[in-house]
This record gives structure tokens, sequence and C-alpha cells, in this order.
């Protein structure tokens, strides 16, 4: 850091990012991308696929060397000191990197033996990450035989073997069930009110909203929003209004009707046949819906008004909503 | 990196590989059925057709070839193995830990070294069985399986740089026949070289692969006696000749694999 007198908040500062940038060819993965997380915070990481959140982590975690830009990580940088930094970060991937031949109590033992804390130490914290993780019982199995929740508990449970203050969680919950997702996201608070400086990736936006201080959104190798997930919510603004219609067909129709209502235009779901407005007003605004579509050939099969999700602010920042990418058009999707 | 830590990080991983055989025993028995099922063949199917005989005298020389063809192939293992630890994103969890680099690469070479000690115990437990005899003494023979572990330790070195460029095992299994089959074949492992045309005569005589079973045979003492001395250097020397090839594969693959394993692992 060339700061002469750095302030109080940034020597507390365990993850700072600055300008990072990676290419492959003419394909830009990222594209400047700053971030600070403090001592003791999570920051969440959010985008969708393809955004470059993989590649944040990848390079964060010394895995990947950026094209341009700094990083320093648990007072080491990234590039010059990159053993100092494996150090003092834990890394649990987006796919389960456990070996599946190995029991649960084998796969931490040797992460453990390869950070370097003995024989004794491992077996020793092998078994209390077990218990803390609700893995006792199977500890001892191959663990090709646990269920994708065990097994992302496991890899995360890896990242903690050497107790390290600075952990990073790239999509601890994709691909797992809503149980599975629930246990994890007990596991992961639990993490946090200890204290750990957490950097979490996700597409959920519920999920950043549930466990990260300060939210960042990132899409096509850029930074989009930044705050807390109350700012992201403000900036957007207002309720939703969220109409389900009987026939898909009507939606144009619908769209013209309403706008008017709205404080901004409409989204349509041709596939959900659903229409989608923030508005200001609350109950009256429903009212004053239902009367608009009373005396039109238009039948509901829904209508309600709820709190901006993220899944809101996504939309309204990047005018897509974050599955966009991977469905595509196949939903006959208008807009 | 403190050398200590490269041997211990190693065996760390060595020993994750060799559970893993533990685990599953298929491996094993699909890698030792399959020179169980060579012996047989080649001893009793071709056998009486290449000596015209009862197939006993070829049986002596033939082991000793199927060894080095076997032990050549167990190489694969490595590539495999590591190029599925790379799909899988082992690689990734092992390179986020503070341990040395290239103990990835040489724990999984040595786990393979055990895998070809197990394998052949249980090829020369069938070759006794189909009439093979070791007629030299025990240090020699010690030093026959020892030359034959040592070579295929330099070739595990080669499929390590293969697993570690085409980071999918089925690729690895595919090349590894395309470059084991000719080289093993292509050999005094199955035929005597006279019998072969003049330029395929003249690779095969300097095939490392012909001079360590070349090697095994004497050491073990299958080399009948009145049998012409062969006209090679390589093959009068089968020893030297096997070692400076080892040594010079690992002194070019070690390198070339740990340079392909930070790129193709950075990416």
């Amino acid at each position: 850091m060339s700061d002469v007198a750095p302030s109080i908040a940034r020597m507390g500062d365990s993850i700072i990012a600055r300008g990072l940038v990676k290419r492959y060819g003419d394909v830009v993965a990222l594209d400047g991308v700053d971030l600070t997380v403090p001592t003791g915070t999570v920051l969440g990481l959010l985008g969708p696929n393809g955004a470059g959140k993989t590649t944040v982590v990848r390079i964060l975690t010394t895995l990947l060397r950026p094209t341009a830009g700094s990083a320093t990580v648990a007072g080491a940088d990234v590039l010059a000191e990159p053993a100092r930094v494996r150090r003092h970060i834990g890394l649990s991937g987006q796919y389960a990197a456990v070996d599946e031949y190995l029991t649960g109590f084998e796969n931490l033992v040797m992460i453990g033996r390869l950070y370097h804390l003995g024989r004794r130490a491992s077996r020793a914290r092998a078994r209390e990450l077990l218990e803390n993780f609700s893995l006792a019982e199977s500890g001892d199995r191959p663990t090709r035989t646990y269920s994708g929740g065990m097994r992302r508990r496991l890899d995360l449970a890896g990242a903690l073997v050497a107790d390290p203050p600075v952990i990073f969680l790239d999509e601890p919950t994709t691909g797992l069930d809503p149980r599975g997702r629930t246990e994890m996201w007990n596991v992961i608070q639990t993490l946090v009110a200890k204290g750990t400086t957490l950097l979490l990736t996700t597409q959920y936006l519920e999920e950043a909203d549930l466990l990260a201080d300060e939210i960042v959104v990132i899409d096509h190798g850029r930074i989009i929003a930044q705050g807390t997930s109350d700012d992201l919510k403000r900036e957007v603004g207002g309720e939703r209004l969220e109409l389900t219609l009987a026939d898909g067909s009507q939606l144009p129709e619908a769209e013209r009707l309403l706008a008017p209502l709205g404080l901004g235009p409409p989204t349509l779901d041709a596939g959900r046949r659903t229409l989608l407005m923030p508005v200001a007003g609350g109950a009256s605004t429903l009212a004053e819906t239902l009367r608009v579509l009373d005396g039109t050939s238009i039948a509901l099969d829904d209508i309600g008004l709820r709190r901006p999700t993220l899944d809101d602010v996504f939309l309204s920042l990047t005018g897509r909503t974050t599955h966009d990418e991977d469905a595509d058009d196949t939903e006959g999707r208008q807009s | 990196m403190r050398v200590p830590h490269v041997v211990a990080d190693a065996s760390v991983v060595a020993t994750r590989n060799v559970i893993k055989i533990k685990r599953v025993p298929d491996l094993l028995v699909f890698t030792t059925l399959s020179p169980i099922m060579f012996v047989l063949l080649f001893a009793y199917v071709f056998g009486g057709a290449i000596e015209g005989g009862n197939g006993d005298e070829y049986r002596q020389f033939l082991i000793a070839g199927i060894f080095a063809q076997t032990v050549i192939f167990g190489a694969t293992i490595t590539g495999a193995g590591l190029a599925e630890d790379v799909k899988k994103g082992i690689i990734d969890r092992f390179r986020s830990l503070p341990m040395s680099p290239s103990a990835v690469l040489t724990g999984r070479t040595f786990s393979d070294v055990i895998n070809n000690v197990l394998v052949l115990i249980v090829m020369s437990l069938t070759g006794l069985v189909v009439g093979w005899r070791i007629t030299s003494s025990f240090w020699d023979a010690a030093a026959g399986y020892l030359l034959l572990i040592v070579f295929a330790y330099a070739i595990s070195w080669i499929f390590a740089w293969v697993g570690m460029l085409v980071p999918s095992p089925e690729v690895v299994n595919n090349a590894s026949f395309i470059i084991i089959f000719p080289l093993t074949f292509v050999a005094n492992t199955f035929v005597p070289l006279d019998t072969m045309p003049a330029p395929l005569q003249t690779f095969a005589e300097w095939n490392p692969v012909s001079s360590v079973t070349q090697a095994a045979r004497e050491l073990f003492g299958n080399i009948p006696a009145g049998t012409p001395e062969p006209t090679s250097w390589a093959l009068q020397h089968p020893v030297a000749y096997t070692l400076m090839w080892s040594a010079l594969i690992l002194a070019v693959f070690v390198p070339l694999a740990n340079a392909q394993y930070r790129v193709s692992t950075s990416r």
C-alpha cells in the first residue's frame, strides 16, 4: 500500500483487491474489480453464471494470476507471497472438492497434514469438525456415499481445518436441495458469528441477503452495484406488484392498461404468464389495478404486492433477471 | 519450500492414492487381471505357434516381457489419476493449501510405484504357476525387479505430463494406448528380434523397453545357454542403457510435468 497514513478502517481490511483484470485472449472475464472486505465481515459477491465471481475467488486464493491489478489477503500480497496467503485462507469451491474414495475423516486429516498441523493435531481437528458439521456418524464412510449436502458440509469443513482467519466460499449452495441449503446457511451463520472474514459468491439473491453484511453485484466482469442489502433495495424503491394472468397472450394488453399505475415500466414473463411492476401506494394500488382490469376480458390467476427482493435489484440494474443467462429465450420471454 | 515438506506432503498425497487402491479393489483387480490374461494368452495361445514346441522355453522368455509391458502400462494410472483430480477440483483444493506444489505430482508417482509392486507380485505368482522360474541369485532377481520399477517410475512422469496436458482421464487412456502399444510390441518383449524386418529390428534393438526386458531376463536367469549375444550395444549393456534412459526421461519430464502443472491448473 502506498498510502502514507492508512485509515483505521483500512488497516482492518482482510481482503483488498484493486483493479483486478483477467483476460483470456479477447475474452474479458474481469474488467477492473475493486473489493474491500473489513475484517470480521461477510461480503456477498452476487451475479449470474459467467459474471466473473469464480475468477475473483480464484485470483484471491492464489489459484489464478490476474492480467492486471493487485490484491492483499490477510495482509499478504496475493501475487508476491502466495504461500503466505495460503497459510491464512480456507477455500471451499464451487464443486465439492472432497475425495470420494476417502472417508470424511481421512479427507480432513489429509488437509490438516497438508497445512502441516502434524498427525495428531490433524486427527483431533478432523474429529472435532465432523462433530461440528453433523458428520460424526458418517465420518468413517467413504464420501461417495454422502448426499450432496453432506459433501458440501465436508468441503466447507475442509476450508476450516486450520481455522483460517479468511474464508472463501464459492457458491456454497449451488445444486443443493432446499433442505441442504438451509443446513448450509446455518453452518455459515455459525461461522460468521465467530468473527471469520468471509467472501461468499452466490447466484441466489436471498442467500446474499441473508448472510452478507455487504453485497457487491457483478455482471460481465464489472461491479454494477454495491452496498448493504437494504441500500440496494432502497435504490430500487417501492413495492412490487405481481400479476399472473390466466392467458399469457393477454400480457401486452395488461401492460398497456397498467403501465400508467407503475413507478417504472412493467416486466413481462410469458412463460410464467406474469407481469411485474414497481409501484407506490400499497393497497390502494392493488384496488386500482383490479378496477382497471375489471370490465376487460383479462382474467387473473393471482395478484399480489411484495417488498422488492434482490432479484428485482438485479433486474432494475441490468434489465435482466439472474436466470436469463441459463434460460435464454427458451421460455419465449417478451420484454 | 523446504525439502522435508516436499517429502512429507508427497507422502500424504501418496497415502491418499493408496487408500483409493484399497477402497476400489476393482481397480487393482483389473490392472492385475489383464497381465494375468496376457501371461495365459501368450503362454498357451501364441506360445506353441511362436516356438513350435511345447512352449515351456517360451514361457521363460515371455514373463520378463509381460512384466515390462505391464509396469509401463501401469504408468498410465498416473496420468489418468491426475486428470481425474483436475476434473474433480481436488487439485484446486491442494493448490489452495500451503503445501509444496510439486508434492501433488510426486505423491502420485510414489503411489503408482506401490501399485506396480502389487502388480509385479501378482504376475510373478501367475508366472510361477505357468512354469516360469527364477534361476539366478536372490540379489540378481531383486535387482531385476528394482530395475523394472525404476524404469516404470520414469515412464510415469511422462504420463504425469500427459495427464496435465490433456485433463480428461479418457483422453489419457487413449493416448497411452497409441504410445505404449508400439513401444512395447516393437521390442523383444514377446518375440525374438531376429524375426522382425530390418528397420523394426533396429528400432527394437535400441528401444529401452527391449533393454529393460533384456536386463530383467538376464537378472532372473531366463536366458538359456547358447543364446547368441545381442548385436546392439544397448542390449549388450541392458542395465546401464535402461538406467540411462530412466535418468534422461526423469530429467526431461519431471520439470516438464511440473511446468505443465502450473500452467494447466492456473487457467
